[in-house]
């Protein structure tokens, strides 16, 4: 059969930004102490982190489901004036350099931030430097991503089967679960992972507005960024860990990038 | 026990104005072109659809009225609805689509998946009942979606264009079983259709219409033996002309005069079938009161026969078979003239 | 890290053009050495070589002087990564033993000064600290520096002599870290070193801690392995050593190198 050839005009510049991204992750694999690895494994901070990077970013991932699902409907089916600014504010932290997100988060959930020191005279909550502060700040760069693929998803589904489902007798609540999700569970599923996959990788909102603390706020990117100076060669296996987690989920997802259910 | 309906609403370039009375005697179908408004109808019946006045009662009970503000959603009526593309839901096997709407309304998962299962297999599908829908055909899944309109024990069944999302071959089959399924339903049958072999095979009564506007209302016999509209004009395949009696003429617009035995006086209906008009080169003799020269537009063969629409004083289309058609050497293009007796002609009040 | 932009580099032409009169100061006359140095230094000497490296500049404009802050063992993590520094000046002599062991110093490292550790809280001292033990207090959120910052070390030595058992709620990576929590509010406390407290001003307030327990931090200056303005950066070094460069040193609050 025979085969279009690419012109070398595209070739070129193409091997070039594959090279770019591929070095890099080669030089991580190749540098890496694979003799050391199990025990920079397997020691307790690095446990510590590991745990706390799961428990903290499905936390971050189970919570943008509660709240970003309702804001992606409402944005998919809802109209009203200044919706697309509010999507615009509520999508901001993708783009937002993630220490500006967690400057943010502590001028308003601070000890002496808006809503925060509400908190504390009230209740007596502070959350820098706790791991519920941790999932916030996971939540706050992370969550766009599911918002963004769930509302894609509900746009491009068929609503017409919501229709039959109401002349069936559905209540709008049974309408939801039982046909509209189910009918963008692939979109839903792509955001969940997404956004778990961005909080798990989450640094800068969480340094400046969680703080770093063994076995509470210190999560895998913080330990790999501290073990950078006390031990180069954990922080290498470290490092590669997390990328293998991202490859993983990158390569799980290929079909459904970007929300195309 | 009825339906009764009128419904103005406006949507897009759609303007509607409809009133109907279906008892439960009866199947009705609503027929009409594309953008008559037939699925609006439906579906603003069906609640699916805000209208600007009107009213809807089932039964006596008010599901909607714009005066009094009630509104019934759509989920409380009790309704069953056959969608054009069957909308049967992809996620669930055929025997959960068919329980959707006995579950909906409170049924337990067992009674429901039993009464679901009885319901399969009165449509002949009970061996499926584990299968998702994109397994089955286009008949198939007709059948299923009827069975889930049907397992809740609707007071009104709506269906929209049940038989268009299937081929030729399959669709005189279904039209048959559709028929039976309609004849043993107790409630109200409101059929939407933009095919008249499908209106006058399944209903009883027929609605045509046509802008949003009720043009004409009959047993299928009534409505094709003297149409009162283009539409149905042409469904059936006869001429209509429309115009003023006068003691054995048709005056119609544009000044020309047709003999007509049987034209008194009023706004009149003249119906002249195309087999009894004949096509001449020259101006013939004849006993023929109506003879008018034109211009043949179109010739289309049919079969055996051939068509040609003949635009004039008086445009009508004429019938002849394809030896005639030879003989006479007409082209598209060609003069001719035409000519056919009054007592052709079918004259009904407008 | 805090990067911090110094001077402007002045060219050779702009050098012979420089005037040597008006300056009616004790100054000695601008020297004729040229080049350019970056100077990485421990993030508590900001405002002090600050202030060195805009004297050095004066007496020196040949020679461009780039100042970058940042918690000491990270600058060590990036020299010996192959970041383009002329002098290093640490905190501690932990790090300093350890950038000479790894092999990417040049000549021996000299002291230069000596500093004490503080207690920083908010102006007005609205948890009422007093001392060490008080950090302990129960409901008072106290954050250190991480334990191999110099000042994170000292502070948990200063915190043992005195008895004091404390989990601090966060380790940054420097005291300017520390400093910032404190005067943002999220931190009620931090250990850091009097030269801090004092650089940081109205914004915060110290506490002293007792001398008994207190610890001595030692600073020492190096040039580092491959610089390619070695004269510049001997002359860096020689200046803050001086008596000049010393005294600077003491108005920002660093005890003396000997």
């Amino acid at each position: 059969m025979r085969r279009e050839r690419v012109p070398i005009v595209v070739v070129v510049p193409a091997a070039i930004g594959a090279a770019f991204f591929i070095l890099p992750l080669v030089g991580l694999v190749v540098r890496s102490p694979w003799r050391d690895a199990v025990t920079a494994l397997t020691a307790p901070d690095t446990i510590e982190a590991l745990k706390l990077s799961l428990v903290a970013s499905l936390s971050a991932t189970a919570l943008g489901l509660i709240l970003g699902v309702p804001l992606a409907w409402v944005y998919a089916r809802v109209e009203f004036p200044g919706r697309d600014l509010l999507r615009a504010l509520t999508t901001l932290p993708m783009v937002l350099p993630p220490v500006v997100g967690g400057i943010a988060l502590l001028l308003a959930f601070g000890r002496r931030g808006l809503f925060g020191s509400w908190l504390d005279s009230t209740f007596g909550i502070t959350l820098p430097f706790t791991t519920a502060g941790v999932v916030m700040a996971e939540t706050f760069v992370a969550m766009p991503f599911l918002i963004l693929t769930v509302e894609a998803g509900l746009r491009s589904m068929d609503r017409r089967y919501e229709e039959a489902a109401r002349a069936l007798g559905a209540s709008r609540w049974r309408v939801f679960t039982r046909v509209t999700l189910p009918l963008i569970g692939p979109s839903l599923f792509a955001g969940a992972v997404l956004c778990w996959a961005r909080a798990l990788g989450e640094f800068g909102a969480t340094i400046t507005f969680a703080g770093n603390f063994p076995g509470v706020t210190q999560t895998m990117p913080l330990a790999v960024y501290l073990l950078l100076e006390t031990n180069q060669e954990a922080s290498f296996i470290l490092s590669l860990v997390l990328l293998l987690i991202s490859l993983l989920v990158l390569v799980g997802l290929r079909h459904r990038w970007l929300g195309s259910a | 026990m009825s339906l009764e309906a009128s419904i103005r609403l406006a949507l897009g370039p759609l303007d509607l104005d409809m009133e109907l009375t279906i008892d439960e005697g009866e199947v009705v179908a609503l027929l009409g072109p594309n953008g008559a408004g037939k699925t609006t109808l439906l579906r603003a019946v069906a609640g699916l659809v805000p209208f600007n006045s009107g009213h809807v009662r089932l039964d006596g009970k008010v599901l909607e009225d714009t005066a009094t503000g009630q509104y019934v959603p759509t989920e409380r009526r009790p309704i069953g609805f056959v969608f054009q593309d069957y909308l049967l839901f992809p996620h669930l096997s055929v025997v959960d689509n068919v329980a959707f709407g006995l579950r909906s309304r409170g049924t337990s998962r067992g009674a429901a998946a039993q009464k679901a299962v009885d319901w399969l297999g009165r449509v002949g599908l009970e061996d499926y009942a584990r299968a998702k829908p994109a397994e089955l055909s286009g008949g198939q899944r007709q059948r299923v979606a009827l069975a889930r309109a049907l397992a809740p024990d609707p007071r009104l069944l709506l269906l929209d264009e049940p038989l268009s999302a299937l081929d030729v071959s399959t669709r005189a089959e279904v039209r048959r079983d559709l028929k039976r399924h309609l004849a043993s339903f107790q409630g109200i049958r409101l059929v939407v259709t933009h095919d008249p072999l499908e209106a006058v095979a399944l209903a009883d009564r027929l609605i045509v219409m046509e802008n949003g506007r009720l043009v004409q209302t009959g047993t299928p016999a009534e409505v094709t033996e003297h149409p009162r509209s283009q539409y149905v004009a042409d469904l059936v395949g006869v001429n209509l002309i429309r115009g003023e009696a006068d003691h054995g003429t048709v005056r119609i617009p544009g000044g020309a005069a047709v003999a007509a035995a049987g034209a008194e006086s009023g706004e009149v209906f003249a119906m002249i079938h195309p087999r009894a008009v004949a096509i001449y080169r020259m101006r013939p003799e004849g006993s023929p009161r109506n003879v008018w020269s034109g211009r043949a537009s179109n010739i289309e063969l049919l079969g055996n026969r051939v068509r040609v629409r003949i635009d004039g004083e008086v445009p009508l289309v004429a019938e002849v078979t394809p030896a005639a058609l030879k003989e006479l050497d007409l082209v598209e293009g060609g003069e001719v003239w035409l000519s056919f007796k009054a007592t052709d002609v079918g004259v009904y009040p407008a | 890290m805090r990067k911090r932009i110094g001077l402007v580099v002045a060219t050779v032409f702009l050098a012979a053009c420089g005037g040597s009169g008006g300056t009616a100061s004790t100054s000695p006359s601008p020297t004729s050495l040229s080049g350019y140095i970056s100077v990485f230094a421990a993030a508590s000497l900001t405002a002090s070589f600050d202030a060195l490296g805009t004297s050095f500049h004066k007496a020196n404009p040949g020679v461009g002087v780039n100042l970058d802050y940042a918690g000491t063992p990270t600058l060590v993590t990036q020299i010996e990564q192959g970041a383009p520094a002329d002098v290093f000046a640490s905190a501690d002599t932990t790090n300093m033993d350890k950038l000479t062991a790894d092999g990417f110093t040049t000549g021996a490292s000299r002291v230069f000064a000596h500093n004490q550790l503080e207690i920083v809280v908010a102006p007005g001292n609205p948890k009422g600290i007093t001392g060490l033990a008080d950090l302990a207090k129960r409901g008072l959120i106290y954050i250190s520096e991480g334990p191999t910052v110099p000042a994170g070390k000292y502070s948990l030595q200063a915190l043992t002599t005195a008895g004091v058992k404390v989990t601090p709620k966060s380790l940054e990576t420097s005291v300017t870290a520390v400093i910032s929590k404190v005067e943002l509010g999220e931190a009620d406390a931090g250990i850091v070193y009097t030269t801090d407290v004092a650089a940081a001003g109205s914004k915060v307030q110290g506490v002293p801690i007792a001398a008994a327990d207190n610890e001595i931090a030692t600073y020492p200056i190096v040039a580092v392995k491959g610089t390619k303005s070695s004269a510049a950066a001997s002359a860096f070094i020689d200046y803050v050593v001086s008596g000049a460069g010393q005294s600077t040193l003491a108005t920002f609050g660093f005890l003396p190198a000997s």
